[in-house]
């Protein structure tokens, strides 16, 4: 347990020395202020918007320009969860900072859970901490609020927990640049889903809602996205509740019940994929 | 004994790093591992301290399988290539190998063994401004954190200067006088022939000599040294001295000074492995 402490500790001063974090940190400033003049121009113009009848503009705007700052939200995140974990086994071992402490008693299992633990630890807050200030600044300019306001930051969290733990299995057997390339890939295969399905939504299409629907399985960050996205207006019935379905950069989709046991299975078989490729690695 | 491997053996695809080593190592024994470059040497140390598994064969530490937690846990290691997170402080770096070694001695051990390695003015400088040298000695006082029983040091010299050297030396002696084991990979042949019990020379994987430096060196005749100059005289032995300098004499010679010639553990070295090899 001590060991596994102290190797969180060391993941967790990694990251905020990483000159990414500040890179991070200084692209959300800049994310945020650009967000909040956004937000504060659409709700002054709410009253030269005609929408469409039998829509609430000031529903439509705020779900819309939040889901809007979700996706830059996960965005960022994903940006950290990838630069704090792409090079964690086999970048570090290649660049010699990984044996002196895999050689120490603390089995390898308890290293790499460690790892995951300190990166989703970091990325979690953040994007937690980015979603309240997004939804803040909404409350503020549009006097709109979601309908859920904690759980899709916490869908949030849980989707940038499962991006670090795919580049944490893909930095057991890709190198640090092959394992950024493979992620940001897969993270845009998430996003190609959530499109197709919007797509599929809008065409009536069952053949691309379908198709949609297995890719944001597959990838769960993507169908986290989804129901984060449907808990903004998730009272919200009618036509202004059609409308947001089709949210900006992937559908409002919701998961269902059997989403969050799916999540922990899929990390379950992440840990596993990753602790049997850790365990038989030469170093 | 506190280290010992049988028919260690490890293949990465095609090639054979390691065929059938045989290797021992008693408690307070310092032993030098020889060898060219891709003899094994480094994965024969690696196998020992878990970081690599063998294809074949079995190596114990301290009385576990060498990569259990239990083998790791006795052990002292000091790869090749290491480096350590620039923003730690040398004093830093120890406390955490301390919890990680489950080492109780907290600020007196670190302080120790920094000054064991001539880092005491170093406690709070960052890696990240070190220099080489300096991250070295940090890496052999990371090495000793929780009193090993054993030590593997890869090549813990490659980037000391000679009076860094002399100080490893040292401190390689005041192991081996407390009862430490050492298996001591470096390529300075010097410094192994100085300071280890025994030295195992590796080619292509396989161990090709072993014994006691002075075991393995062979005579090479006797220097003497007259108002003629130095003569060689490269057949004859210990033995044959009292007759040669007699001989000498008694042709009306003076003679100066008499001196036993013997391979130099790099002589030995360089016989089996060859120039090219080495």
């Amino acid at each position: 347990m001590s060991d596994g402490l102290a190797i969180v500790g060391y993941a967790l001063r990694e990251s905020v020395r990483k000159r990414m974090f500040h890179v991070v940190i200084v692209l959300t400033a800049g994310f945020i202020g650009l967000f909040w003049l956004g937000t504060n121009e659409l709700f002054q113009e709410l009253d030269t918007i005609t929408p469409p009848e039998g829509i609430d503009a000031r529903t439509l705007v705020g779900a819309t320009v939040l889901g809007l700052g979700m996706f830059g939200t996960l965005f960022l995140g994903t940006v950290l969860a990838v630069f704090l974990t792409l090079s964690a086994v086999r970048g570090d071992a290649e660049r010699g900072l990984l044996q002196p402490l895999v050689v120490r008693p603390l089995g390898r299992g308890t290293f790499l859970g460690a790892r995951f633990a300190g990166a989703a630890a970091v990325c979690s807050l953040y994007v937690t901490a980015v979603y309240a200030t997004i939804a803040a600044i909404v409350h503020v300019e549009g006097d709109w609020s979601p309908d859920r306001i904690v759980t899709p930051g916490l869908e949030l969290a849980l989707a940038v927990s499962i991006l670090a733990g795919l580049s944490l299995l893909g930095s057991v057997f890709l190198s640090s640049t092959a394992n950024g390339v493979a992620v940001f890939m897969v993270f845009g295969a998430g996003l190609v889903a959530g499109l197709l399905g919007q797509i599929g939504e809008a065409l009536d299409s069952e053949t691309l809602r379908g198709i949609a629907h297995d890719a944001s399985w597959i990838l769960p960050f993507e169908a986290l996205y989804q129901d984060a996205l449907h808990r903004l207006t998730a009272d919200t019935t009618g036509f202004t509740g059609f409308v947001l379905q089709l949210g900006p950069f992937g559908g409002a989709q919701a998961g269902g019940g059997s989403l969050l046991p799916w999540v922990a299975a899929y990390l379950a078989l992440l840990a596993a994929a990753a602790l049997a490729g850790f365990a038989r690695k030469d170093l | 004994m506190i280290f010992s491997a049988r028919g260690l053996a490890k293949r990465y695809g095609r090639v054979n790093a390691l065929g059938g080593v045989d290797l021992e190592v008693d408690a307070g024994e310092l032993v030098g591992l020889l060898g060219p470059n891709g003899a094994g040497k480094s994965t024969l140390v690696k196998i020992a301290v878990g970081l690599v598994r063998p294809s074949s064969g079995s190596a114990v530490v301290c009385g576990s399988p060498a990569g259990s937690a239990a083998a790791r846990a006795s052990l002292g290691y000091l790869a090749e290539l290491f480096r350590f997170p620039g923003w730690y402080s040398a004093d830093e770096l120890l406390a955490l190998h301390q919890r990680l070694a489950h080492s109780s001695g907290g600020a007196a051990e670190r302080t120790g063994l920094l000054e064991l390695v001539g880092l005491a003015d170093a406690r709070d400088k960052r890696v990240e401004a070190m220099s080489k040298g300096m991250q070295q000695r940090l890496g052999i006082a990371q090495a000793l954190v929780g009193s090993p029983k054993l030590l593997f040091l890869d090549e813990p010299t490659s980037a000391l200067d000679p009076a860094g050297r002399r100080t490893v030396r040292r401190l390689l002696e005041r192991l081996k006088s407390q009862g430490v084991s050492v298996l001591l990979n470096s390529h300075l042949l010097s410094e192994v022939e100085l300071v280890c019990d025994r030295v195992v020379i590796l080619l292509d994987g396989k161990v090709v000599a072993q014994g006691a430096p002075s075991e393995l060196s062979q005579p090479r005749g006797v220097e003497i040294e007259t108002d003629e100059g130095v003569r060689l005289f490269e057949t004859a032995g210990r033995e044959d001295v009292p007759q040669l300098v007699e001989r000498l004499v008694g042709e009306g010679r003076r003679v100066y000074g008499v001196r036993l010639l013997t391979s130099t553990l790099e002589d030995v070295y360089l016989e089996y492995v060859g120039e090219e090899a080495a």
